[in-house]
């Protein structure tokens, strides 16, 4: 298996050199790293949004911005985050680059089409950008009706355009990835065979392609209200608000999945390589990705449960929420197991795992204290479900993130970062994500609504907690930034297999060649066969 | 920055600590499980350690015993969850059949509340302690949210229909009621007090004026003269429209053959649109009253509808 790789001058970052190349390359490891300056981009947009609130609730009263200013805080980074970085961040970013070398693969199924998905993401991302310049929105990233519709007076038409626009780049990369998995695999590479970032990027595609229509034709809705003023969601005009919520969560509830389940594919591999040894029960961790996106399409209603829903439809969406969380539960019980006997390698991308593993639990857990019905009342649209989906999409998903970055980092760059200073972005990140919003369970039980630009004094304390806490977050995530550009200049040549892992991305050079093999590589064993290499057994 | 600080909310309604059992008992559930796996991957993550990256790990591919273990035991654990948290929900939906009903009304940015005596109040909220009290109410613009933390309660004001949430408070005192759906610029100023009094305080507190108008009961009466209403609902039910003695609470049948039962958001439809539902064997010939009465009004008329009972007696849950 360790066979010695011979190294080309040539890769896919030297074969071209103009801008030109970068911006018209069918290349699928060329499209991931555009996709990772925009994403890149817009998470630091969005943590400039969220520095700015948590500095702002400092105090209990609302001093340092006005409230139409908060207002438009909060939700520039809700779309921000949501649209431009969790949902494309593993899939868009790591999935372009590592899917088709994973799967033995030359390229993506549709070349031209994935470079048109960028465009139209970064288009997407523009027509938002250029309407936080013209003053932004502030109708929440949920966009509720009939506030949307015909009572806000910031920049929703082209908010609203701009995720419309972006959400085409999903259903094409979804659809893409899907043909790909499908008819793209090398020789031997069976469907068992697949590595599981493989299944769960197989599943994020399918609830791409079913899901995202949905809030495009939602999104089409509201422009029509707000700018024809046809009568749909609000009642002034004949129509119905909680519909909008209906439709609203019906994509954006499984986009929860689309967030979580590429990051935990990630999980599967990273974990797998660092405890060297296959992961543990690889046909229920497989499934368990297809049970959540499938069961992810039938609890949209359970963030309607104060909306007015008659309440036995509310005991079937609390039902089945209940139901979704056990294979996460599943997954989250077989990495541990995974660790179980093996030759566990403390590098950072593995103490990225650590902290997922850390954060997911928590955030996993606390989905059930919201499922649960009596006590659902109480906390949601408290700082309760601030918490409870920061840990789970933030925490979980941006730790998985992390955790994929790292690790794939040498095979995209052909470079090592410094190993301690990874391990201290992972340290800070989960001591300063912990800090930030531990505090605010508390908050949201003790009844502090969210989105609240002025809050009553007896709830300043947690604040200022997590304020300190966001300090120490901000530091940890942008730590990489530095050492990873470092990296690129000065960091050691990694080699073709740096880690010493299986998975046919390691069997050729970092970085890889334009055509990612010098031949087609045939596959004859399972993912993760590290027990059958000549080495000693831990 | 210390004053009033706490962690846990004060507990001022039968509701209370029924639901902060529920929550305290999902905590003992999930922290176990939290500190099972912790445990567990710590103790690995140490134990089996090796920095050199050369060796390999024990050949363990799985255990399907151990997967079914661990899927139908935290299932089962669910399952006991959701029952759990299922009846104390129909607590909270459910209001008892004898309330001190008061309505509302959310509009950007503040709360008004009407009592059934003409009381009217904005971000203000006076009740007695002891006595389960319902409020229903609506939005006139957008959609807000009625909740108020010691209680343990809270509902989405929606313009166009009504929700109620209802209470019994247990504890003399002042207590935060927020806006908790998100409503534009001063979203957190609408904010207000619930004052929960002792019996006798309250009785001083309604007679102590603030009213104009009169009662709903009288408002809702000139209403109902003044709006035509009287034309073709008669008493007798010889009118056009059908006789509303008695219609509050009862099971109403429609002309597509379907019943609904005639509570406050039914009465709120057919008077603001009509059209919605019509009664079986009446034509629909009763015009919408969208625009010429507001939401004080609809009130006060609901409240009107709710009196007419045979032999004249009020209904227990208007007094």
């Amino acid at each position: 298996m360790e066979t010695t790789v011979v190294e080309s001058p040539v890769n896919y970052v030297n074969h071209r050199h103009t801008v030109a190349s970068w911006l018209l390359t069918y290349d699928h490891k060329r499209i991931g790293i555009l996709y990772l300056i925009v994403v890149s981009t817009a998470f630091f947009l969005g943590g400039i949004f969220a520095a700015l609130i948590r500095l702002e609730l400092t105090t209990p009263a609302g001093d340092l911005l006005s409230a139409d200013v908060y207002n438009r805080m909060f939700t520039m980074h809700g779309v921000t985050m949501v649209f431009f970085v969790l949902v494309p961040a593993v899939p868009a970013v790591l999935g372009n680059f590592a899917m088709p070398l994973m799967i033995g693969a030359k390229d993506v199924a549709f070349p031209k089409l994935n470079l048109l998905s960028w465009y139209i993401f970064t288009i997407g991302f523009i027509f938002t950008v250029v309407s936080m310049i013209l003053g932004g929105v502030d109708t929440g990233w949920t966009f509720y009706t009939p506030y949307s519709s015909e009572f806000s007076e910031s920049h929703v038409l082209i908010t609203g355009v701009g995720v419309f626009i972006t959400g085409f780049s999903s259903i094409l990369t979804g659809l893409n990835f899907m043909v790909t998995i499908h008819r793209m695999r090398a020789p031997g590479m069976t469907w068992f065979r697949l590595p599981l970032f493989i299944w769960a990027l197989y599943s994020t595609s399918l609830v791409m392609v079913l899901g995202t229509p949905v809030i495009a034709i939602t999104l089409l809705m509201l422009v029509f209200e707000r700018g024809l003023h046809l009568g749909i969601f609000d009642p002034r005009l004949g129509g119905d608000p909680v519909l909008f919520q209906h439709l609203f969560w019906f994509y954006s509830h499984p986009a929860v999945y689309i967030m979580i389940l590429p990051p935990m594919g990630v999980i599967s591999e990273v974990i797998a390589c660092f405890s060297r040894k296959n992961v543990f029960g690889y046909s229920f961790v497989a499934f368990s990705s297809l049970a959540i996106a499938v069961f992810g399409f039938l609890v949209w209603a359970h963030h309607l449960f104060v909306a007015g829903i008659s309440p036995y439809s509310a005991l079937i969406f609390s039902f089945l929420s209940f139901a979704v969380a056990i294979p996460s539960a599943v997954k989250t019980f077989n990495w541990t197991a995974t660790l179980y006997k093996g030759a566990i390698w403390w590098k950072t991308p593995m103490m990225f795992v650590f902290g997922f593993l850390g954060l997911f639990l928590i955030g996993g857990l606390t989905g059930l204290f919201l499922a649960s019905l009596g006590l659902d009342i109480h906390l949601t649209d408290t700082y309760f479900v601030v918490a409870h989906f920061h840990y789970i999409m933030v925490g979980g998903a941006i730790m998985g993130y992390f955790a994929g970055l790292h690790y794939w980092w040498p095979k995209m760059t052909g470079r090592m970062y410094n190993d301690t200073m990874g391990k201290l972005a992972a340290m800070l990140i989960f001591v300063g994500f912990n800090l930030t919003f531990g505090p605010q369970f508390i908050l949201g039980y003790l009844g502090m609504p969210r989105r609240y630009h002025v809050y009553p004094p007896e709830f300043q304390v947690l604040n200022v907690l997590s304020s300190a806490g966001a300090s120490i977050l901000a530091v940890g995530y942008a730590l990489p930034l530095f050492y990873f550009l470092y990296s690129l200049k000065y960091g050691e040549k990694a080699g073709a297999n740096p880690w010493k892992a299986t998975g046919l991305e390691w069997t050729t050079q970092s970085p890889p060649l334009a055509e990612n093999f010098p031949a087609t590589p045939i596959v004859t064993e399972g993912a993760y066969a590290y027990s059958k290499r000549e080495m000693k057994v831990a | 920055m210390f004053s009033g600080f706490s962690l846990f909310p004060a507990q001022a309604s039968t509701l209370a600590p029924e639901i902060d059992n529920l929550y305290l008992g999902i905590i003992a559930i999930t922290a176990f499980f939290a500190v099972v796996v912790v445990i567990f991957v710590v103790y690995f993550a140490i134990k089996y350690r090796d920095d050199t990256g050369d060796k390999v790990g024990a050949p363990i591919t799985g255990s399907v015993p151990l997967e079914l273990g661990w899927s139908l035991i935290p299932f089962f654990i669910s399952i006991g969850i959701f029952v759990w948290a299922s009846v104390v929900f129909f607590h909270i939906v459910r209001a008892p059949d004898q309330t001190l009903d008061i309505y509302s009304t959310g509009k950007r940015w503040m709360w008004r509340f009407q009592h059934i005596d003409g009381q009217r109040e904005i971000n203000e909220l006076h009740v007695p302690v002891g006595r389960p009290v319902r409020v229903v109410f609506t939005s006139e613009d957008v959609l807000h949210d009625l909740f108020i933390p010691a209680f343990r309660v809270k509902a989405d004001a929606v313009p166009g229909r009504y929700s109620a949430i209802w209470f019994e408070p247990t504890q003399v005192g002042e207590y935060h009621i927020f806006c908790a759906e998100y409503c534009g610029t001063r979203h957190s100023g609408m904010v207000g007090t619930v004052y929960v009094m002792e019996p006798a305080d309250y009785q001083a507190w309604l007679s102590g004026g603030g009213v104009t108008g009169g009662t709903m009961l009288q408002q809702g009466e000139a209403l109902f003269t003044q709006l035509a209403c009287v034309t073709c609902h008669l008493p007798d039910g010889t009118g056009r429209g059908p006789s509303l003695v008695g219609v509050f609470g009862s099971t109403v049948t429609l002309e597509n053959g379907s019943t609904v039962t005639a509570d406050e958001s039914y009465l709120r439809e057919s008077i603001l649109t009509s059209q919605a539902k019509t009664v079986k064997g009446y034509e629909h010939i009763m015009p919408t009253f969208q625009g010429l009465i507001n939401e004080d009004g609809v009130a006060a008329l609901i409240e009107y509808i709710k009196s007419m009972q045979a032999g004249g007696n009020r209904v227990a849950s208007a007094q």
